[in-house]
């Protein structure tokens, strides 16, 4: 049911780990819905991402899509990350079945969660970038 | 991939060799329609005659109180629309369970619709229904309880005699599905006091495709399915004669061994059981620890989820399967782990693992070395697990 990429990036993830003292840590999913999404940036004074690392709980396309994702932010400034959409995690994976759409949101999302801890800590403002929402999957719920 | 340990009994069973030859002249040799009047069809009938008789000493019945049916899912909706629809006069009130197969929830829902109420009893943590809640639950207008002989997931055995007492006492119909049981442990519908029974024939060596109802004689129920008269005028379509060969087969057999097998499988499952909760940290048995089915063992791993871990035991050569929520295309963990009382985070990480004779003590010293693995590694990438270590 998955294709090719998703099983490489289940079986081989890229960037899984922590990262002390990162520059911002973002945290989005649930346990009860099954999929619990972390990401770890490491930002330098350029604001250019020079590490990511990510831990996750959750099926097979959860922990591909937060792979994908780590690997197309990593090297990429903050706005170009902020630019990287679920769709185009998707895309590099070459599809999800449409049940685990929403496993790419929530890495969108985890995403998105770091990069706002990341400005808050710097106490900057990043166009453009909305808050984290608490409950991904609610969320979700709402727009299926 | 060349090893293969099919620890998923309890989704299908191999066909037995034996069954198979058994029904193999019934495809292209006595091809015969078994209700036709020519003497070529006359094995065809002899056939389906002996497999009827075969499935009826199973658990206790006579020949003309067995109807074959398409499968577990079929008898279900029999049993309880067809009930529903033969007693309304007497009550629209019917009792089962929390934990009870989709086949029996999703056609008790549907009856909900056509205006029936039905109380769906809590289970305890080991998902054992209390005989006193079921006691308390008839009333005036209950015409049916429907409780499940054994859990398909958990494994655990409700106490079917005692079910139908209570039943029985009050004047109410008893139905059971009993397609995780049948074949596995004994039944005797007699002695357990059950008015109907669900079997599927692959659960226990048998085909795809064939299952039967169990209506005892006196039960008024009516067709279901409608059209020709086969099964005394009381589920149409031709009878399906290799199967009904087949499920007989496997009928007979399963009897003939069905203790000894249970205890030797039994065996087998008690060692996989001791070995993972004593060797893997954080992880628990679902259901109960000695009322199980003999070759079901269910257990729940902390910080992890259950289709990652099923991907990876796939990897290893295991088929195995999981309450998962992903497994299912829902959020929702398994509606059984949930009703034991089960926290949604640990329901996630479900695995079920089911034996059957041909299952060896070496097959699963090399699935819980492959378990502990796995499980080792998914933990390693879990922010649940990253966030436990670190606050305790």
């Amino acid at each position: 049911m998955y294709s090719e990429k998703v099983m490489d990036h289940f079986n081989n993830p890229r960037n899984v780990g922590e990262i002390e003292n990162a520059s911002g840590v973002g945290t989005v999913g649930n346990a009860k819905c099954g999929d619990i999404m972390r990401i770890y940036l490491d930002i330098d004074d350029d604001g250019i991402i020079q590490d990511v690392k990510f831990k996750t709980f959750g099926c097979g396309a959860a922990v591909a899509t937060s792979s994908m994702a780590t690997e197309l932010v990593k090297g990429k400034t903050v706005n170009e990350a902020l630019q990287v959409t679920n769709k185009a995690v998707m895309e590099a994976l070459d599809g999800l079945p449409p049940v685990k759409v929403h496993c790419s949101l929530l890495a969108e999302e985890a995403i998105h969660a770091a990069l706002w801890d990341y400005a808050k800590k710097k106490g900057i403002v990043i166009e453009g970038l909305e808050a984290p929402v608490a409950d991904i999957e609610e969320k979700i719920e709402e727009e299926y | 991939m060349s090893k293969l340990i099919y620890l998923d009994n309890a989704a299908t069973t191999k066909v037995k060799d034996e069954v198979f030859d058994a029904m193999l002249p019934f495809f292209k040799e006595n091809y015969s329609n078994p209700s036709a009047i020519y003497s070529f069809a006359q094995s065809g009938y002899s056939a389906v005659d002996e497999g009827r008789k075969e499935v009826a000493e199973l658990i206790g019945a006579t020949a003309n109180e067995i109807y074959f049916t398409a499968g577990g899912s079929e008898s279900d909706n029999w049993a309880l629309k067809a009930t529903a629809e033969a007693y309304a006069s007497k009550g629209k009130h019917i009792i089962t369970s929390k934990i009870e197969h989709h086949a029996i929830l999703h056609t008790a829902e549907y009856l909900e619709k056509q205006g029936y109420e039905v109380t769906y009893l809590d289970v305890d943590s080991d998902g054992k229904i209390s005989l006193e809640d079921l006691e308390k639950a008839i009333r005036e207008d209950t015409i049916l309880i429907s409780i499940m002989a054994a859990n398909n997931e958990i494994g655990t055995i409700e106490p079917l005699k005692e079910i139908g007492r209570i039943a029985h006492e009050h004047g109410v119909l008893f139905h059971t599905d009993a397609v995780q049981a049948v074949g596995h442990i004994a039944i005797d519908v007699n002695e357990m006091n059950i008015d109907m029974l669900s079997a599927s024939g692959h659960k226990f060596g048998g085909p795809k495709g064939i299952g039967f109802l169990y209506i005892r004689k006196g039960v008024r129920i009516k067709s279901f399915v409608h059209g020709g008269a086969q099964e005394r005028n009381r589920r149409a379509g031709t009878l399906n004669t290799p199967g009904i060969v087949g499920i007989g087969k496997a009928a007979k057999i399963s009897g003939e061994s069905l203790s000894e097998n249970a205890e030797k499988i039994a065996e087998l499952r008690d060692y996989l059981i001791d070995r993972v909760t004593s060797e893997i940290p954080f992880s628990r048995l679902n259901g109960h620890r000695t009322e199980r089915l003999p070759g079901n063992a269910n257990f729940c791993f902390r910080f992890i989820e259950g289709e990652s871990l099923l991907i990876l035991l796939d990897q290893a050569g295991i088929c195995a399967s999981s309450g998962s929520a992903c497994t299912s295309g829902s959020l929702d963990p398994s509606h059984v782990l949930l009703a034991i009382g089960l926290p949604h985070e640990i329901a996630h990480g479900s695995l079920r693992l089911t034996l059957s004779e041909e299952t060896t003590k070496e097959d699963l010293d090399y699935v819980v070395n492959e378990l502990k693995r796995i499980v080792e590694r998914l933990r390693s990438m879990s922010p649940l697990y990253e966030d436990f270590i670190k606050n305790n």
